[in-house]
Parts: C-alpha cells; structure tokens; sequence
C-alpha cells in the first residue's frame, strides 16, 4: 500500500538573489524515509536545503509537510516541525555543550526562554541518545569536531522534528565519527519516525544509509530513485562528470584510473589476494593483465577497474581451451608473473600449468605482502 | 539509577546558581560602596551619617544639602545609569555582529551620535538660543541609527570582522573630523560647552536629566530583556536562530534600534565614552562564567554602572580640583582589558 507522501516539494524551483539555479524540483518524501542529495560541488545541494529551512527564499513552488505549505508557516510552528544542522563553524563563547543543546528547546519555551523540568529530561534524553551526555558541562569550543557535529545533533533532536535537514553532516569527521552519526540518523528515522533530508558528499556511505537519493547537477534534478536506481556507472559516471577513474556499484567505491599501455605484468591470484597487487602496480603507473579470474571471484570487480586486460572465465567451470590460451599468450608477451596466491583445485588446474610455465621461464615472483616488494626474485 | 544520572546536572547548576548569587551580591556591593563614596569624597568631604541625615532624615537645606541633592546625586545617579547603558549597548552589538570586540565607540556609533548632537546644539544654539534635552536625545540617537546603518551596509560587503571594525574606526574619526570642524566654526559662547561636552563628563547633570535618562534607558532595558530568548538563540549564528523560530528580520531592527537609543542615550548626556561597551560585558561575562542573556543583561547593566561610577569618581578626585575626562578614566582601565581579552582569544585559538 502507498503511503501519502509527508514532504512534498512541488515545482520548487531555487537559489539566490532572484536567479534560479535549480528548477522545478518535484520530490516526494514518504515519513521516516532517508532522502541523501548527492552532485558535484556547487551543484546546489545547499541551496535547495537552505530553501527548504527557509533560509532563503523560494523563487517558484512550494514545500509541504503534512499537506501543509511551510511558507505559510510561522516561524514557531515551523520551528517545532522542523530541525537543521548546518556545516558552518560557529563561534560560541562561554557556552558549554549543554547549553548549546538547550538552545533547541526554544520553539517549546516561554518568553524568557526558561527550561521547565519536562524541558531538562527532553534535553537529557537527546544528549544521551548521541552519547553525549559525559560532555554537557564542557565548553563548546573545547571539544573536538566529531563531538561538536553530535551535540548539534542532540540540539535538533531535542527541538523534537519531525524533519531533520543536514547540510554535509559528514564534513570535518573522520571515519568513526562519520559511521556513528549516520547509524544515528537511521535510528532516528526508523525508531522515530523522522523525515531526514540531507547532503553527503560521500557517495559510497549515501548509498547505504539513504532510502531514495536525489541526485542534482545542472539546472533541474538529474535523477531521483532508490539507491538501486541511482547507483549505477553511468549515473554516477556522468553525474559527477567522471572521465578519470570509475566507480563500482558493487562495492558503491571509486577506483583511479587504470594504467594505460600493453601489460608489463601478469598477476595470477583468486579470493582477493590479488586486489593489494593490484593496487601496489597502480600506484607505480605499470600496466598490468589479470587471470584467469572466475567472474564471481572479488579480484574479478576489481581487476575489471584496474588491469589493462583480464582473462576471464564462467564461475563454477573448468577452465577452457581460449582462456588457456590467451593467458599464455598474454603471459609471453609480459615481462614478469607474479603469483599473489592462489588455490589449486579441480576447476582451476590448469592455473598450475601456467605457473609452471612461467616459472620455466624465469618470470615469476612471489608476493610478499607487507614487504611492498614484488621484484623480489 | 536515573537519580545518579542526573546528580552531576543538578550540582552544576546549583554551582552556576551560587556563582551568580556570588557575582551579583558583589556587584550591588561594589554599587553601594561606591555611590556612598561618591556622594561623601569631593573638595567638601561629607560624613556618612550626615549623608543618611541628608537622604532620609530632616536635616537643615545647609551648603552640604544642596551639594548632594543638586550636585552629587544626580551626577552619581547618571554615572550608574549611562554606564549601565553604555555596557549594555556594547553586549547587544557584540551578539550582533558576533564580535566580542565591538562596541559602541569603536563601531564609530558614538562619534556618529556626537556629530549630530553637535550640529543640532548649534543650530538649535543660534536659532532658538535654548535647546532641550529630549532634542539632544532624539539627534543622538538619529546619530547613532546613521552610524550603525554605515555599519551594516558595510558588513553586507566586508565579511571579515577585523575589516569591520577597522570601518568604525574610520567612521568614528569621520564624524570626530565633523564634529571638531563644527565647533571651530561655533560661536565662542557655545565653545566652552561644547568642548566639554564632547570630551564626555557626568558632570553638570540636573534632576530633569536624571528623569529623562531613567525613563528611556528603563524602558530600553526591560524591553531588551524580555528578548533575552531570542538573544541567545542567536548566539549560536543566524541560521540556527531563524530555525528555532525567530524572525530574524525583525530581531535584527530591534537589536539595532535598542543599542542605538541606549548608546545615544549615553552620548546626548555624557558625550561619547571609550572602552566601556567592551571591557564591562567581557569582565561580567567571565566572571558569571555564562554568555546567558537572561543573566548576562542585568550583570552587565549592574557592572557597567559600578565601572562608570568608579571612574567618574577617580575622574573627579585624583586631580582634584582639575577634573578629567570620564574616557580618559574608562580608557585607562578598560584598553587593557580589551588588550588582555584580543591576547587571550588568540591564544585560545591555538
């Protein structure tokens, strides 16, 4: 059964001082759903969260929640529905991170802005829902980036949203830091019900927190869909204008691009102990050739991105005649084999007549990992 | 379980609660003693009993009586008042611009309030030959709004904040250029006073003065402090503030239009005052140890006219009978808080 949609932005068209910089952008956002905005830098990511915070304003088009228009909004309505965090540093003086938090109840407070009880327990439960609470009577200036990202975390939380809208939550975190908040943000959503809306400029970690991915380059939506949709080469290839490297759907990471001429190096391997060779050859510019790979083995994805030439064969089979072959053949033409390890088996005996062969004829040498060393015979 | 969660919260606060009490009951102190000082010291030294007599009790309008009820008094009363005002002017444009050096005389807002307090005196001077106080006001207040609207407009263009208040100095020594070029050209009768004036002096306040003040800086008061709320939603930066629900647009006209007329305030009966929007609120801050609007209003406000009174009080005394400037006291005194305060943000830095 289809939902009704909770956030809705129709015909939105944004940016600033009256010039449109994205158009008609029309989403529809289901409750609790993760919505990541992933594009190229100044693509605009920021200005349509900017629009939909009301932090600037829309030049076309509307945003709802709930069916209910949020220009139309006043600002303390919108304030209890809706929470932000932002990428700016900011200067806080005197202020410890408690205080910071608090900040968030201000929609619920009277005139003066004082906390009643219910106000101190709410604010209590969000710091201790992002594990913040040893932290509250510190400064706020003196604590790392990572705890700052997740006191203004409990911040919104405690402003109790029904949104939550990050711009680049992920910036300035390392990858600790970056895997907890986004676990959070999942927990949030599921546990809670809370609609999140946000930037990342990391594709791979967008791909797996986010429930639909909008993607924004050029002046309207490029594509809108489930990360299944979206996560695909060529999307991703012309989205970001990739013409150096390549992305892997697969494993959702980015690859250098390959080194380019006729293979120097044969690598023999199989359960990924070829993917560190690889690597190693990549980085020293040496054009490479992988084999025989079964196209289910991990090596095989990566060998894809990485070798100048990869001899293949259907999973589960012995290997052919052609395969053979072309691996020889391949081999010959090579100055160097080199055996990063791999297992003898039924189906892959012939793999043994190559290293035997090439072995043979002085070519070979054994990886030694750690060592960097590859030249080693 | 719960209860000892939440013990460590509980000590902190009522350790902050103590630490206000402190400070406050300090402040009001130092307030006492100090009023009580500037009535009893001066070239006619009055005792503390014949003081009370004088206040409270019936005693003979003898020579004593009128110089405190004509002369220190009042002067004692405006010193508290406009340095209060002053260092709350100072902490409301030092929210604004998130700037903790920004202040009324170094944003060039009470150069700006003197130059127009200057032409208005000699128009009115020459024309009306009397010139009244809520005139005075009123011009230094337009005075201030000018100035601040420099400001802003400029702040719109320049990002960086030292650039800023490198802009204010500048537009503090345009309108001194002004001012100074104005009474050069002033008539000699209006020299003298106007010379004085704008030195800036408690001295020669009347009890009219000290009514007019009260009531427009009480108000400007209360009326800031009822929006410490969203004061301190702006402390975290203007986006955070608009998302939490305040209208920034109107917050910032307000915060503008509340520092103006407290500053002009100041520079209409005093002249323009150095150092004050900025050391006061910087040392209240710290000793409070919170930047809590809700706290910090009333600590400023309470610091400011202890400082103010203690320096019109050294103003008065250590060349007595010469009287100096009441900047050239709050400069000596408050330059090297705001020296000691830049060494030690840059350190913080690091």
């Amino acid at each position: 059964m289809m939902e009704n949609a909770y956030v809705k932005l129709q015909d939105l068209t944004v940016g600033y001082h009256g010039k449109p910089l994205i158009r008609d952008i029309c989403t529809e956002i289901q409750k609790g759903e993760i919505v990541t905005l992933i594009g190229p830098n100044g693509a605009g990511k920021s200005t349509i969260l900017k629009s939909i915070t009301r932090q600037i304003k829309t030049l076309g088009g509307n945003v709802s929640i709930a069916d209910e228009r949020i220009d139309a909004m006043e600002n303390a309505i919108l304030a209890r529905k809706m929470a932000v965090v932002l990428t700016e540093r900011m200067k806080t003086e005197l202020m410890t991170c408690r205080d910071v938090v608090e900040t968030g109840r201000y929609p619920y407070t009277g005139r003066l802005g004082i906390l009643t009880k219910k106000d101190k327990e709410i604010v209590d439960e969000a710091m201790e829902a992002v594990h913040v609470r040893e932290l509250e009577n510190q400064s706020f200036q003196a604590i790392s980036d990572g705890q700052r990202q997740r006191i203004m975390l409990a911040r919104a939380i405690c402003q109790e949203p029904e949104v939550l809208i990050l711009d680049e939550p992920t910036s300035y975190l390392d990858i600790h830091y970056k895997l907890e908040l986004l676990s959070m943000l999942r927990k949030l959503a599921k546990e809670k019900k809370i609609t999140v809306v946000m930037s990342l400029h990391e594709i791979d970690l967008a791909q797996k927190i986010s429930d639909k991915i909008l993607c924004v380059r050029g002046d309207r939506i490029f594509c809108y869909g489930e990360p299944e949709e979206v996560f695909k080469e060529e999307v991703i290839r012309e989205l970001y204008g990739l013409d150096n490297g390549s992305y892997d759907p697969c494993f959702g990471s980015v690859e250098l691009p390959r080194p380019e001429g006729e293979p120097r190096v044969f690598v023999i391997s199989a359960c990924g102990t070829g993917i560190p060779v690889y690597r190693k050859l990549q980085k020293e510019n040496i054009p490479f050739a992988a084999g025989i790979l079964y196209r289910n083995d991990v090596d095989y994805h990566v060998a894809k991105r990485l070798a100048a030439k990869v001899i293949e064969e259907e999973p589960f089979c012995s290997i052919r005649d052609e395969a053979y072959q072309e691996a020889k053949a391949t081999i010959d033409s090579c100055q160097y084999v080199i055996n990063a390890g791999v297992t003898i088996g039924e189906g892959n005996r012939r793999i043994a007549e190559l290293l035997h062969a090439a072995k043979k004829s002085g070519k070979i040498c054994e990886w030694k990992e750690g060592s960097g060393g590859w030249k080693a015979e | 379980m719960e209860k000892r969660k939440n013990k460590p919260v509980r000590m902190e606060e009522m350790r902050r609660r103590i630490r206000y009490l402190l400070v406050f009951s300090g402040l009001l102190a130092a307030f006492c003693v100090i009023i009580v000082l500037n009535i009893n010291t001066g070239n006619v030294h009055i005792s503390v009993s014949e003081i009370l007599n004088i206040l409270f009790g019936q005693a003979k309008q003898d020579a004593n009586y009128s110089i405190i009820w004509k002369i220190r008094l009042p002067r004692v009363l405006m010193a508290a008042l406009l340095g209060g005002a002053l260092s709350l002017s100072g902490f409301l444009l030092q929210t604004f611009f998130a700037n903790p050096i920004a202040g009324p005389f170094v944003l060039g807002i009470s150069s700006g309030a003197k130059m127009v307090v200057a032409l208005t005196m000699i128009v009115f001077l020459k024309y009306f030959s009397r010139v009244s106080s809520y005139t005075l006001i009123i011009a230094a207040f337009i005075g201030s709004l000018i100035a601040t609207g420099f400001i802003l407009l400029m702040s719109r263009k320049i990002n960086h904040m030292a650039t800023l208040l490198v802009a204010g100095i500048m537009i503090g020594y345009i309108c001194s250029a002004v001012t100074d070029f104005v009474v050069t050209f002033a008539e000699d009768s209006d020299i003298v006073n106007l010379h004085g004036w704008s030195q800036g002096s408690f001295s020669g306040m009347s009890w009219s003065n000290v009514k007019v003040a009260f009531v427009l800086i009480a108000v400007t008061v209360v009326i800031t402090f009822l929006y410490s709320k969203p004061i301190g939603a702006y402390q975290l930066g203007e986006a955070y503030a608009r998302s939490a629900g305040v209208n920034i647009r109107v917050f910032r006209v307000l915060l503008i239009l509340l520092s103006s007329m407290l500053s002009g305030c100041v520079t209409a009966f005093a002249g323009p005052v150095s150092f004050v929007g900025i050391a006061v609120p910087f040392l209240v801050k710290r000793m409070l140890n919170t930047a809590r609007p809700l706290i910090v209003i009333p600590g400023t406000f309470l610091g400011g006219a202890v400082f103010c009174m203690g320096c019109d009080l050294i103003a008065r005394m250590a060349f007595a009978p010469l009287e100096l400037n009441i900047s050239t006291v709050t400069s000596i005194f408050g330059a090297p808080v705001v020296i000691f305060m830049m060494l030690h943000r840059q350190k913080g830095r690091e």
